[in-house]
């Protein structure tokens, strides 16, 4: 028998019957679809993740007062001494390690911004002029924060595009005077648009020089220093530099805690990958169930067609035919049925990526791929059973339809 | 050319062996027309399923065209059967899904027949039997007479050396019987051996040569 002939009968015998080939077919695609589905999710939210990462600066060190881990017990601890805050010196001498290439000292705190008769809470950030390489930040118009001395309390600063909005209008901010809490600033530029990363908005902050924030909520700790290395190669050399240069200053005690941007994106990734898989996995279970339901109905066929498989006997066909045309039967099932899923499942990545644009739902390569050889795996597995059964059938009695 | 030596065929039955046929000897040459009758239980589908190579004896020998066809495997055995075995089915056994042509065409796919000769083959059988505008119909849409004879169109598509009948006449009428009997006879002229299992004795006495069954033994061979 020639292939393109056992094709053209197991696809007519599959038609022969539409309402279970369409089930079968149904329940092989919405398994292909679940898996594509879910581990698109899965991977959309580590893609996610990754991108927030990213965007908030590349090869940067960041470093935080408070130590998160316990290390032993300084003398700090015992008297009950809260750790000691990092301060703009520490930040500027960060920049004596080789491995450095930038740091942005960072001071946080909301304050009230009012232009004439309009205000409304802001969440102001001080920092200095190499924020905006370090955080990746562009500006719509204006300049950013002078460079100089970082001890400097300059009254001027720059807002987010929604801030402006919010007080200007459609206009420029740019020259005019606000008022934050207590003082004047002058606006000297504004933002563009990042939209919304890791919970941060920054078309809604105000960004001040740190001493000016100091100065407007009477404090002289920082906040975080964000600490650029010089490549990515360079990284860990950062975070050994910036933690002795540290320690040393703060008398020994190891009372900040360096983290690498790469090592939190690394744990993302990972926490993230495993989630993907094991969504991918779940779903899978639904495509082996489709399987044994494959091999459910093919054993139901089987009995339903005994007296067909007698005739094909008496024609001639021998037993490895026979099984070769059940199989085959199965193999197109399956087939049709991953392909089904498969266009089910980029439809709902897709409508999922339209009802949630910021989410980049995709399923990755290896998960599609998974998919497919698992329904024809399975399709196959559980049909070698009842093709076997049908090409086992004893001719005369087949034929008797006993 | 058919040769039964000393065929038994037995079945077990509970603890018991029933012996449906015992100690056959048959020559049937080629050509031949023959009719097999005798009461139910007596032997004959059992006969005719061993002629066919649909069952294998429990004991003795079957030449086929010379060939001893007992030792075949199952494989071999089915390849007999697809090159010189024709069956026609009291219940037709037409594949309901497939249209006529094509089921007149289902042992030349079986075979691997090129897809250029099959559809000549089947356009001449569809002519000789009369079915040219009953090709795309399915059994369903067909008369019983039409099925018989789609049935018998299929048989011959192989042009088979042995043409076994098991009562083709059993569903249908008087005048369509007679029909069907008058084509069998007529693939008879054309060297085709037919071997004509009936309860019919009218039938039966068409036939050259007439096997009587009796307890799965063959009593009135009219011709030695």
């Amino acid at each position: 028998m020639r292939l393109p002939d056992v094709v053209q009968f197991a696809a007519a015998s599959l038609r022969g019957s539409p309402a279970r080939t369409g089930l079968m077919i149904l329940a092989m695609s919405i398994g292909v679809a679940a898996v594509v589905i879910l581990t698109g999710l899965g991977e959309g939210a580590r893609r996610y993740v990754i991108n927030q990462f990213s965007s908030l600066g590349t090869n940067l060190v960041i470093v935080f007062p408070g130590r998160t881990e316990t290390a032993g017990i300084g003398p700090g601890m015992l008297l009950g001494q809260i750790p000691r805050e990092l301060s703009l010196d520490d930040a500027a001498a960060l920049l004596k390690s080789r491995a450095v290439s930038r740091i942005a000292p960072l001071t946080i705190g909301s304050s009230q911004i009012s232009k004439d008769a309009k205000n409304r809470e802001v969440i102001v950030l001080g920092s200095t002029s190499s924020l905006l390489e370090v955080r990746h930040m562009t500006l719509a118009s204006g300049q950013f924060l002078p460079p100089g001395d970082v001890h400097a309390s300059e009254s001027v600063c720059v807002l987010g595009t929604k801030i402006n909005r919010e007080l200007f209008g459609n206009a420029s901010g740019v020259g005019s005077w606000v008022r934050l809490g207590d003082r004047r600033f002058r606006v000297i530029g504004i933002l563009t648009s990042q939209g919304e990363s890791m919970g941060f908005n920054t078309d809604e902050i105000v960004i001040v020089p740190v001493a000016s924030a100091h100065m407007l909520f009477n404090t002289s700790g920082l906040f975080r220093i964000l600490v650029e290395a010089r490549s990515r190669e360079q990284i860990a050399q950062a975070k050994i530099d910036t933690e002795t240069i540290l320690f040393a200053r703060h008398g020994g005690e190891k009372d900040v805690t360096v983290v690498t941007q790469d090592a939190v994106l690394a744990t993302f990734d990972r926490i993230l990958r495993a989630l993907t898989m094991a969504v991918g996995g779940i779903a899978a279970i639904s495509l082996a169930v489709a399987g044994i339901l494959i091999m459910n109905v093919m054993l139901i066929a089987v009995s339903q067609r005994v007296k067909e498989i007698g005739l094909l006997k008496a024609l001639g066909a021998p037993a490895a035919q026979i099984r070769t045309l059940f199989f085959t039967e199965a193999v197109l099932l399956s087939g049709i049925g991953s392909i089904a899923g498969l266009v089910m499942g980029e439809a709902g990545v897709l409508f999922i990526g339209r009802l949630y644009p910021s989410l980049p739902v995709a399923a990755p390569w290896w998960a599609v791929l998974a998919a497919i050889f698992t329904s024809l795996g399975t399709g196959i597995l559980f049909s070698v059973w009842p093709a076997r059964r049908a090409a086992q059938l004893d001719p005369v009695t087949a034929l008797a339809g006993r | 050319m058919i040769q039964f030596e000393k065929v038994t065929r037995s079945f077990q039955v509970g603890d018991q062996q029933v012996a449906a046929l015992r100690n056959i000897d048959l020559s049937i040459a080629a050509g031949d027309y023959v009719s097999i009758m005798g009461p139910s239980g007596s032997g004959k589908s059992t006969l005719l399923n061993l002629l066919g190579l649909l069952d294998r004896p429990t004991s003795g020998i079957y030449r086929l065209d010379g060939g001893n066809v007992t030792d075949l495997n199952d494989e071999q055995q089915a390849r007999v059967r697809s090159e010189k075995i024709g069956f026609v089915f009291q219940s037709f056994h037409l594949v309901p899904r497939l249209t006529a042509a094509m089921n007149i065409e289902l042992p030349l796919i079986l075979a691997g027949i090129p897809v250029q000769e099959r559809r000549g083959r089947v356009e001449e059988l569809l002519k000789n039997y009369g079915l040219i505008d009953r090709a795309d119909h399915r059994p369903d849409q067909l008369s019983g007479g039409q099925r018989q004879r789609v049935a018998i169109a299929r048989a011959t598509s192989m042009r088979p050396s042995v043409l076994l009948a098991d009562e083709p006449t059993g569903n249908l009428d008087q005048t369509t019987g007679r029909e069907v009997i008058n084509l069998l006879e007529q693939l008879t002229e054309q060297n085709v051996t037919l071997i004509l299992v009936t309860h019919d004795p009218a039938l039966g006495e068409r036939a050259s040569r007439q096997l009587h069954m009796v307890d799965g033994q063959i009593v009135s061979p009219s011709r030695p």
